[in-house]
């Protein structure tokens, strides 16, 4: 009797990991979904935050795919981890604060242990040579395999017929000819290979994390900087995802609700940030991130009033509530628009 | 059984599903998890993770944006 083999796949919930999954279950081994989530995930959480889009909550693509393909799905918050990826990736940055070779050698080693744990032969993932310009190289794809000690546990279904024979086609596990060999950018084979199976997939949204992003990783880089250290908490790289920023002096910034959901969420942060809110007119929650003084205060009370429905009266009340102090109120002149300069917003 | 109640409010997903799949997972079937969120996106999600998982919602309530989702642990974990 032959055993059953089991493969434990990276997940996204995009087309390439769904068909990787597919295309070895087709081969009759059984196939886990494993899904990490490094607090940088675009998972909607704008979404859930904004009033306006709170009407049509979104779903987890991994979770969705998952139940597409009736495969079980592990969820693993390894953001404390990740932390050592972001902030010393050993093979550098992409265009903006991405790390993505040492990411997926991250996820690649994760998914190893967990494989080694729960007992299971080997790892799959969607990975498509030529796809990506960091992590998905012909010559960046063996680093991947080797730094993670995958080795040749790793199989890539969609190109492995470019790669060389990994222990599963050895040992027959899986055969090698009903696998691909899929390269470079275009998604036209993949989507004829979900037409083929029958799939949805979910369209791609630009990206699978925020790190990609030019304006959130300028964010990042700017709490960096002003902190004097690159390093974070699971808070500030949330924060990064919410309202509108702006660093009038270097010792410190606003983070400005930009909606009432937004507003809401900040509200969630109030006892650890210096906080402003307008009083004779509507206006955002507004917090302080860093250390302030007198002068400071007037400065983000009146960019407070800019951005409130007071924005062009001749005074506007505000009130100040210190971290662990009492409230105060100011009144102060909104800050004409023309006068911010554009310099302060991240 | 036992009846059990998780805070996840204030989590945005998949944080939310995260501590219920570990909670879930140190329980025994037929035990009653109640899961306490604040973000929308659980409506889809966690009953998705219950159908991957064999889990039953038993009930779902909103109220002013809080949302509670009661679920019977089956034995599969």
């Amino acid at each position: 009797m032959t055993t059953r083999r089991k493969a434990v796949a990276l997940l996204s919930g995009g087309l390439d990991s769904m068909l990787a999954v597919k295309v070895i279950m087709e081969q009759g081994v059984h196939v886990e979904g494993i899904n990490f989530f490094t607090g940088f995930c675009v998972e909607g959480h704008t979404h859930a935050i904004r009033q306006r889009d709170r009407s049509k909550p979104k779903r987890n693509n991994a979770l969705w795919v998952a139940e597409q393909l009736d495969i079980k799905l592990h969820i693993i918050d390894v953001s404390e981890q990740y932390k050592k990826v972001v902030i010393n990736p050993k093979h550098g940055y992409g265009a903006n604060l991405n790390p993505c070779l040492d990411c997926k050698g991250f996820m690649v080693n994760k998914a190893h242990d967990w494989m080694q744990t729960n007992h299971f032969d080997f790892i799959i993932t969607g990975e498509v040579m030529g796809q990506r310009p960091m992590s998905q190289r012909k010559d960046t794809m063996p680093v991947i395999a080797q730094e993670s000690g995958a080795g040749d546990r790793l199989l890539r279904p969609l190109c492995a017929k470019r790669l060389p024979l990994t222990l599963a086609e050895r040992e027959h596990w899986v055969d090698r000819e009903k696998l691909f060999g899929f390269t470079g950018r275009s998604r036209k084979p993949q989507m004829a290979l979900a037409r083929q199976y029958g799939l949805d997939y979910a369209q791609p949204a630009g990206g699978c994390c925020f790190l990609t992003d030019e304006s959130y990783s300028h964010k990042l880089a700017d709490l960096w900087q002003a902190q004097g250290n690159k390093d974070y908490e699971l808070d500030d790289i949330m924060l990064l995802k919410v309202g509108r920023h702006l660093r009038p002096r270097a010792h410190f910034k606003l983070i400005i609700g930009r909606e009432e959901g937004e507003n809401n969420f900040l509200e969630g942060y109030r006892k650890q940030f210096t906080h402003l809110r307008t009083v004779s007119h509507n206006g955002p929650l507004v917090l302080i991130d860093g250390e302030i003084n007198d002068d400071d205060i007037e400065l983000a009370a009146r960019l407070a009033a800019r951005f409130s429905q007071g924005r062009d009266a001749e005074t506007v009340n505000v009130e100040v509530t210190p971290i662990g102090g009492s409230t105060r109120l100011l009144d102060v002149t909104p800050m004409a628009n023309d006068t911010i300069p554009q310099s302060w917003y991240l | 059984m036992s009846y059990h109640i998780l805070d996840a409010r204030r989590l945005l997903c998949p944080l939310p599903v995260i501590r219920t799949q570990d909670q879930a997972a140190t329980l025994s079937a037929g035990d009653v998890l109640e899961v306490m969120c604040t973000d929308p996106g659980v409506m889809n999600d966690i009953p998705a993770w219950c159908r991957i998982n064999g889990h039953t919602i038993k009930e779902t309530k909103q109220n002013n944006g809080d949302i509670v989702i009661t679920i019977e642990i089956n034995g599969k974990n």
